[in-house]
């Protein structure tokens, strides 16, 4: 009998071999961040440095938080093998539901902030209910939830647009956190926060190379292992700067950075997280090793709409109005963020992160289009480009590596 | 052109073709007469279909070594069209038919009847009937694909390989979804058309069919040729079939196993289910069994029996209506009403159909054992991912799993390989009863072996064992007390000194009356 740790040690050259066939892998990913630095240097020319100014960097944050808000939740509906057309009509409607409840009737931003909330995963409910259990496919329960939800906007807006919003309402989306440290022309709590971020990556890093040892699992080598540390740090501090000397960090990406995290952690190491890799991967085989696939769809769709409705309010929060034209082509930018980041149309793949990287790397090519002066036509249609490149690159790989 | 005389209507020489980091095939040589019928055997992955893609095409010229002779001549494809146009067709052991289309739109689907472009249905027609009476089906030609069985699809792509004036039909595993009578119906039509002048080369597992149809055979293992043999000269048995696919004598296709049985530990009690669409269609009647500690009981059957179905209606209610009767665990009644219930409970159901139901094919083999029991490796809802890796490896080394790495993809596996991997979800379930539904099909001699000698150890461990299979040989050799069911009732309970082929299959084909 061979025990453990010895089948380990047997093994651990096999491992070793892995790393390649891992990065192979994900090469994808890794392509998509290679593809993204390279935008942004490429913008970063042709604006003559414009783009990475602090200014510009704090509004690339709020410009695309509400897609990326959206794309979290797409890139889940998408793993399970779904999609949803009818988000930007729901932010569309969450926003107008919110300033009704704000601007006319006075109820307290707070308040109505957690309501709004609701009604999103409830009208997530009732999408995901006739996806999950009555059966009809995604793109036609949520295409008929954007016709419906557009035209509910427009009802309850009756066909006007409310303005403004309470103050701290506005706070989502054009506020910044505060500098306790009182900085002069520096944002020293940003600062901090870097600092404070760097020494979480680390003991993070350290952790997982901790337990690899103790389980007897391949480590890379040390020098590897500084120099990805060391480039993590770098990268987090160099970024804390640059916003720092602007007007530190914007609450919205604090929002977004919890929601990444959280997301992350769920797909990558919870019960729930695999329970939707498997349903996206072979649902016959999920539901029969226990899976609960109607209600993992379920649930999926009720995030969904609760993603929405933030990404609604954030939208009316920046716009500091409500619209019924709100929200229009946001899912359509979603989706294309999930699939620039890898995610597959067929279900079962797919990062979060992947698709934060696609939503960046769409909105690096909108505001350095925009930057050199680029018309909306021609932006669309090399968006569209870029989107295919994307998706045709990675067929091409899969079609390589098998 | 170079022509060489000789009656071999194939020749395959030294072909040798290597994948990144494999070589499928080393200089393997396959030699086909003229209208005879020829055997090609080979363990999973020993490089069967490799070979018969090299010969039509799919791996085109230039990708390999070797030379392809058809009809003396030199043959070198760029794809399956130029193969098909000679006359090399294939039929896959996945049946490439739409369902949605008709008989005569799949017959001639890519080579349609046309009159300057216009498809030309009356010719369709005509054309298909007298294929269809080539083939013995008696289906209107209009009859869509879908509402057709799997034995009538199968007949449907030999007529459509016969519209393509086939000459070397080739046939990879034709009869491992068919059922006995659908079986014998194809072997036979295969001999009629080597009466008329086609050849064919078959795959296949089941070497009594081979033994049956076949004028010679050739026997590759790991990408080489063993040997070529004259079935009627050589007199080839199933036990020398067996010996160049595995390399070794087989002396006991079954592993030896002292069975000890304990008490009753699972009991299904006038069981009634209904067909799922079907209102009012009783697909099982009246079904009472019991299963003991340590005990393998077998479920023999014919296709259409309720074998399946049975099985998945206990499992979690996954098949069927109006379930009616009772389960009962350790004497105690249990309700299994979702698949995940039935789990907890200690049942687990090794499906019959490994692709579709049983592996999540783009997920690696870790993360498919892992999957029927997150809970046992979680704490919160948070999967210990190092632990994980610790069990998937321990399976890996137990069931041996042939693969270089846990983190392989699944549908990069072979099917015994595969089989294993699900077998490896459900023993780390920890299940008392397990239900097996046709574990071994489609695996080759060796790792069937393997997976008797799995199920032997899981009895021994005082699992209880539902077998459920097609093979009679197999519930002889393994089964300490069989089941049989027709028509959705148990019309045999059978113990293992009483039972013979015989007996099952009098029992099989007992009906209603």
């Amino acid at each position: 009998m061979h025990t453990i740790s010895e089948l380990f040690k047997k093994n651990i050259r096999q491992y070793g071999m892995n790393i390649a066939l891992v990065f192979k892998k994900n090469i994808r990913q890794y392509g998509m961040i290679i593809a993204l630095v390279f935008i942004t240097i490429l913008f970063q020319i042709l604006t003559d440095g414009i783009l990475l100014k602090p200014l510009n960097v704090t509004n690339l944050i709020l410009q695309n938080s509400y897609i990326l808000v959206l794309a979290i939740g797409m890139v889940l509906v998408i793993i399970t093998g779904h999609i949803d057309l009818s988000v930007g009509s729901i932010a569309a409607f969450i926003g107008a539901l919110s300033a009704i409840m704000m601007v006319e009737m006075q109820l307290p931003p707070f308040l109505a902030v957690i309501i709004a909330l609701g009604v999103g995963a409830l009208i997530g409910a009732w999408q995901g209910f006739w996806i999950a259990y009555v059966r009809i496919p995604a793109f036609i329960v949520t295409l008929a939830g954007m016709l419906l939800f557009r035209g509910l906007t427009m009802i309850i807006l009756g066909g006007q647009s409310i303005a403004p919003f309470p103050n701290s309402f506005q706070k989502i989306s054009s506020g910044f956190l505060p500098d306790w440290f009182g900085g002069e022309g520096i944002h020293i709590l940003t600062i901090v926060l870097g600092v404070i971020l760097s020494l979480l990556v680390i003991w993070k890093e350290w952790k997982e190379r901790k337990t690899q040892i103790k389980y007897n699992f391949e480590t890379a080598p040390m020098w590897i292992f500084i120099a990805k540390v060391a480039s993590l740090v770098a990268v987090v501090n160099v970024f804390t700067y640059v916003l720092a000397t602007y007007k530190g960090i914007p609450n919205i990406l604090v929002i977004l950075f919890v929601l990444i995290v959280i997301y992350s952690f769920v797909m990558n190491r919870m019960i729930a997280g695999r329970h939707i890799y498997a349903l996206g991967g072979n649902e016959k085989a999920a539901k029969l090793s226990g899976v609960k696939t109607k209600k993992v769809t379920f649930w999926v769709f009720v995030n969904m709409g609760a993603m929405a409705a933030l990404s609604g309010l954030i939208f009316a929060a920046r716009l500091n109005s409500a619209t019924p034209k709100a929200g229009t082509n946001f899912e359509l930018d979603a989706i294309a963020a999930c699939f620039i980041g890898g995610a597959s149309a067929s279900g079962g793949i797919g990062t979060v992160i992947g698709a934060i990287i696609g939503g960046l790397v769409m909105g690096v090519m909108n505001n350095g289009m925009s930057l050199i002066g680029l018309g909306v036509d021609w932006q669309q249609g090399i968006k569209g480009l870029v989107l295919l490149l994307a998706v045709a690159f990675d067929i091409y790989n899969k079609s390589k590596t098998n | 052109m170079v022509r060489t005389v000789s009656d071999f209507i194939l020749e395959m020489r030294g072909i040798t073709k290597t994948f990144p980091g494999v070589k499928a095939l080393e200089n393997v040589n396959l030699q086909v007469k003229e209208g005879e019928i020829h055997a090609l055997c080979g363990e999973n992955g020993a490089g069967k279909s490799t070979l018969m893609k090299v010969l039509s095409g799919v791996y085109p010229h230039g990708s390999y070594e070797g030379d392809i002779l058809f009809k003396g001549e030199v043959c070198e494809f760029k794809d399956i069209k130029q193969s098909e146009s000679l006359g090399i067709v294939i039929i896959h052991q996945e049946l490439a038919l739409i369902p949605y289309l008709s008989i005569a739109e799949n017959i001639f689907l890519g080579n349609e009847q046309t009159k300057r472009g216009i498809i030309n249905w009356n010719e369709t027609t005509v054309k298909t009937r007298e294929l269809l009476a080539t083939v013995g089906l008696k289906e209107s030609p209009n009859t869509h694909v879908i509402s057709i069985g799997v034995g009538k699809q199968q007949l449907v792509e030999i007529a459509k390989a016969l519209s393509k004036q086939v000459k070397l039909l080739i046939l990879d595993e034709p009869t491992a979804a068919l059922n006995e009578d659908d079986s014998e119906n194809l072997l036979n039509l295969i001999l009629e058309l080597k009466k008329q002048g086609i050849s064919s080369i078959i795959i296949s597992h089941k070497l009594n069919e081979i033994e049956k149809i076949a004028d010679s055979i050739t026997i590759l293992r790991d990408g080489k040729t063993i040997q070529t043999l004259d079935m009627q000269e050589d007199q080839v048995t199933e036990d020398v079939i067996i010996k160049g696919m595995v390399g070794r004598d087989l002396t006991h296709r079954y592993p030896e196993r002292v069975p000890n049985i304990g008490e009753k530990i699972f009991e299904v009690q006038n069981w009634q289910v209904d067909h799922p669409e079907q209102e009012g269609r009783k697909m099982l009647d009246n079904i009472n069994i019991h299963i003991q500690r340590g005990e393998i009981v077998g479920v023999a059957g014919l296709m259409g029996a309720g074998r399946t179905e049975l099985a998945m209606s206990i499992f979690g209610k996954s098949y069927g209506k109006n379930i009616q009767g009772k389960l009962l665990l350790h004497g105690r009644e249990i309700q299994l009403n979702d698949i995940s219930t039935a789990i907890q409970h200690g049942i687990a159901y090794v499906t019959e159909d490994r692709k579709d139901y049983g592996l999540v094919l783009i997920d690696d083999i870790k993360r498919n054992i892992s999957l029927a029991n997150l809970g046992k490796l979680s704490r919160r809802g948070v999967i210990n991912e190092s632990e994980e890796v610790l069990v998937a490896e321990e399976y890996r080394q137990k069931l041996k799993i042939k693969t270089p790495s846990i983190l392989q993809k699944t549908v990069n596996l072979s099917g015994g390989n595969q089989q294993k991997v699900v077998l490896s979800k459900w023993i780390y379930a920890q299940p008392e009863i397990l239900i097996l539904d046709e574990p071994t099909r489609g695996i080759d001699v060796g790792a069937k072996y393997e997976i008797y000698s799995i199920v032997n150890q899981l009895a021994d461990e005082g699992k209880g064992i539902l077998f459920i299979s097609s093979e009679l040989p197999e519930l002889l050799g393994m089964c300490d007390r069989i089941y049989v069911m027709s028509e959705g009732r148990i019309t045999g309970e059978v113990n293992r000194e009483d039972a013979t082929q015989e007996v099952l299959m009098k029992s099989m084909t007992r009906g209603r009356g």
